[in-house]
Parts: structure tokens; sequence; C-alpha cells
């Protein structure tokens, strides 16, 4: 029963879905089945955020319990976590009219200022490293080793060079059209062609592995089989 | 051998047959119908339709060979065959396998492609007594992933090794997610660091950093814009349809390996369709098999 269960509904609900694909939104049967099937799903995921913060607690706490390698990490993470959550959750009746505002996740109060001023900023120097990270691995991927590497090197130089208007300057000094051939070769031609080809798999894959799932020939993601 | 052959042929030549007469059925005003007709059916969706029976009836005709025990033959996937070198690696070394089942949620098909993975890592590291870490970014994953990791290590016969923090959740952020998975990296020094589901731009992030630490790497996707960044950065990279076969793959069911084989059918037909579509526009033929490239 354990097994049966959850295949039973995987099949029914994503027969629903697939069959609702194919019927006008305006016949109400199945699109509104389909439509409350969504919106269960988003009712259950509100509900397992409770499962996470437990998680997040309990490994972060565990961590700095027993002074494990970077505890002070996990001690910042489970202070980060109730810094932000109660003020979001606290009912701002609760406190005095003056002092309402700080409560809640409107502009003004203490979760919006921790998620301006260190949330946003923390997240966009993360981003920003990746320029870095980039550079690292282009470096590596761009070297020389063989013929495939060699060929690499040269085509993602010439990209490199098109995509900067002094690049694209210095090439139309050699040749006005080169750009336009670049653009149409390269980026449209051997490259737009490749990514479809791995579009169209993966389409595929996809298809047929959701088909495995509604059949109930692929049991992996609930760990059987 | 030659019946054998000859019954293959014609039964592929049929299948193939069987769309083209499927195509050329369907009446142009049908296909090119540009809005949603007031009808119950969505004629507009029809070529879909059709793609979809015919899809699945090829799936489950393979699938009913492989279950009749006819050799399937699957072509080596090296990043697939890699992962239960790195396990052993990282038994070998004491230190932990870092599992990633993608940043997306659990209704996404990469990220369920991603547990099934999951499933069959988790076995082997509980065979090999190894620490596994999986790093999550939305709850429903968590769950997902800590049910499969436990059921996982029963099969294996090791339940008694299993940690319920084993699949743990992060970060709900991106960005804080590939910071703490960053860290967890620099401390914990996994010795392989299996990427496998959706990414974003936190894949060099994640990947970059595995390789600073020397982990041995595998990374599957099936967004082809971050499959150059693992290429870069990770030792296997499973690109596409690798990242779906990839479950089938590694379990050598033969039931699941007949849906790998039915897919590569239906990409015969996709080329052939490419190819015929080509020809046709090339001589400026307009015919309801052209049209269907319009839509």
């Amino acid at each position: 029963m354990r097994t049966t269960l959850p295949l039973i509904l995987a099949f029914i609900s994503g027969i629903i879905m697939v069959v609702s694909f194919f019927i006008n939104p305006e016949q109400k049967v199945l699109g509104d089945i389909s439509q409350e099937l969504l919106i269960w799903a988003s009712i259950i995921g509100g509900f397992s955020f409770l499962l996470g913060a437990v998680s997040i607690t309990r490994v972060n706490w565990r961590s700095y319990k027993t002074r494990r390698p970077g505890w002070g990490y996990n001690l910042v993470t489970i202070v980060g976590v109730f810094m932000m959550a109660i003020p979001a959750l606290w009912p701002t009746s609760w406190l005095p009219e003056s002092m309402a505002s700080l409560a809640g996740r409107n502009a003004g109060s203490v979760y919006d200022w921790f998620f301006l001023y260190l949330a946003t900023p923390m997240s966009q120097t993360m981003f920003a490293i990746l320029a870095f990270y980039i550079a690292t691995a282009a470096y590596r991927a761009f070297r020389a080793r063989s013929s495939q590497a060699t060929l690499l090197l040269i085509t993602a130089s010439i990209v490199m060079l098109w995509r900067v208007p002094m690049g694209e300057a210095l090439l139309r000094v050699i040749y006005d059209g080169l750009p336009e051939i670049i653009n149409t070769y390269i980026m449209a031609g051997i490259n737009m062609s490749v990514q479809r080809g791995i579009i169209i798999g993966a389409a595929l894959g996809a298809a047929t592995f959701s088909l495995r799932i509604l059949l109930g020939i692929e049991r992996t993601y609930m760990g059987k089989g | 051998m030659l019946y054998c052959f000859v019954r293959h042929l014609t039964t592929r030549l049929l299948t193939g047959l069987l769309t083209i007469v499927a195509l050329v059925t369907i009446t142009p005003a049908q296909i090119c119908a540009q809005e949603a007709p007031a009808g119950f059916f969505r004629t507009d969706r029809i070529n879909m339709l059709v793609a979809v029976i015919f899809f699945s009836i090829v799936v489950l005709i393979y699938t009913r060979w492989a279950k009749q025990g006819k050799p399937l033959f699957i072509r080596k996937i090296n990043g697939l065959d890699a992962v239960e070198e790195a396990v052993g690696r990282a038994t070998e070394m004491g230190k932990p396998v870092l599992f990633i089942p993608g940043l997306q949620e659990i209704d996404e098909i990469e990220t369920i492609a991603g547990i099934s993975i999951l499933g069959r890592v988790a076995k082997i590291t509980a065979q090999y007594e190894t620490p596994l870490i999986v790093p999550v970014r939305y709850p429903m994953v968590l769950a997902a992933g800590m049910e499969v990791v436990e059921q996982a290590y029963t099969e294996a016969g090791r339940q008694d090794s299993y940690n319920k923090d084993t699949v743990r959740y992060v970060a709900g952020d991106q960005m804080a997610f590939a910071a703490t998975v960053n860290g967890m990296m620099v401390r914990e020094k996994p010795a392989a660091n299996i990427f496998m589901g959706a990414f974003f731009a936190e894949s060099l992030l994640l990947a970059e950093t595995g390789n600073a630490v020397g982990s041995i790497q595998i990374a599957g996707t099936a967004r082809p814009e971050q499959i150059p960044f693992f290429i870069a950065a990770c030792d296997y990279t499973l690109m596409g349809e690798e990242l779906y076969a990839a479950s089938a793959y590694l379990s050598h069911e033969p039931l699941l390996l007949g849906g790998l084989k039915g897919q590569d059918l239906m990409k015969l037909v996709i080329i052939a369709s490419i190819i015929i579509g080509i020809v046709l526009t090339l001589f400026g033929v307009q015919t309801t098999f052209t049209s269907w490239f319009h839509q």
C-alpha cells in the first residue's frame, strides 16, 4: 500500500494534467481540476517550510553544540534565521503603536531592514564573485592542450572580441562584414544548432522519464527499485 | 538472425510510416490555427497529441520487449560509470560525498531525475559506509530526499548507519545556498561532488570551489547554458538527456532501459523529420508536413 498508493496518485494527477493540456480552458471540467491540483501543491509546499526550518535549526545547532569546525558559522546561521523570522511573524497588534511598523514585512520593518542591508548585499557579493570564477574556469578550458581545446580557444577569442564594441570595430577594420559572418555562422549556426540538439534530446529524455513515472515503471524517485 | 533483423526493420519502418500518415492526415487549417478554438478539444495542439501518443506507444513497445528479455544495447556513459569510482575514492580517503539534486522545486522533472540518481548514489555510499551530504534548497525536496536516502540505506541493509541530517535544508535563496555549500566544501573537503539537476548562475561557483578543494566532480544538467561551466570545472558532465537516462543506466534494469531505446527511436524520427523538412523547404514545397515546423 505504501508503494501502490503514491503510484496511483502520481498516475491520476499526471493524466489529469496531460489531458487538461489538450482541453479548451473554457471547458471547466478538467481545467478546474488541474488548477486545484496546482493549488494543493502550493499548500503542501507552504507546510513543508516548517520541515525546512526544523532541519536548518537542528543541523546547525548540533554542529554548534559539538563545536565542529566552522561552528561559528552555524551559530550565525541560527541567529540569522530567528533574527529574520521572529520580527516578520510578530503580530503588529502586540506592539505599541509607535513601534508597530517594526514588525511584519512592510517597508521600514526590522525584516525589511535586514533584507535590504544584509541579505541583498551579501547575495550580490556572491554573484559578483562569479566574474573571478569565470576567469579561472576559462583559463583552464582555454589552455591549448589538444586540437579541440585550441579550436575552442580560437572560437571563444573571436566571439569575445566580437561581443565588445572595440573588438567589433577592430574586426570591421579587417573586413566590414566580419561581425555579421561571426553572428551568422558561429552564434546562429554552429552554436544554435548544438544547443537545439541538446534541448531536443533533453525534452525527449524528460518526456520518457515522465512517462516512466506515470506508468509506475520508474519508482526510483520514491527510493524504490 | 535474418528474421530478427527483418522484423526489427519492419517495425521501425511501420512506426515511421504511421507518423507520416498521421502527419499528412491532419489538415493545414487544424495545424495553423493560432488561437484556441471554441470546441471541447484544443485542435491547435493536435500535432502535439499525435506526437505524445506515438511516443508513448514506441516507449511501451520497447519496455515490453525489455520485459520479454530481449537484449538492448545502451551506449557507455563515462560520467555514470565514474559514480562508483568517485564513491570508492571517497571511502579510501575517509571523506564524504556531496550530492546536490539541483536548485529547483520537486515539481521540476530535473529535480525528480536528480532525486532518482540520489537513491542510487545513497545505496552505494551505504554499502561502502561513506558519509553522504545532501544540501537542498526547498523543503519539499528535503522531504523527498530524506525518504529516498533512508530507503536506500534500508535496502542496502545499513539502516543503522543512516543519519537524519544527511539530507539538510540549507537556504531558500540561490546565492545563500551557493555560499553555504561552498563553505561546506572548503571545511569538509568532500572527495566527490555530484551535481545532478537544474542549476543556474551558481553552477560555476559550486563547481569551481569543488575543483579548488580537489574533489572529483560529476555534473549533470539539462540546461544548455550551464553545461559549458560544468564542462570547464568538472571531471565528467552529463548533457541533457543523459541526466534523465542516469537512473535507468545505473539500475541496469531492463524495464527502465527499454524506455531509453524508445527515446532513441523517437530521436531518429525527429532527425528524419528535420532532414525531410529542410529538403522540402529548400525546394519550396509547402505541405502539411512542412507546416508542422511553423508551430
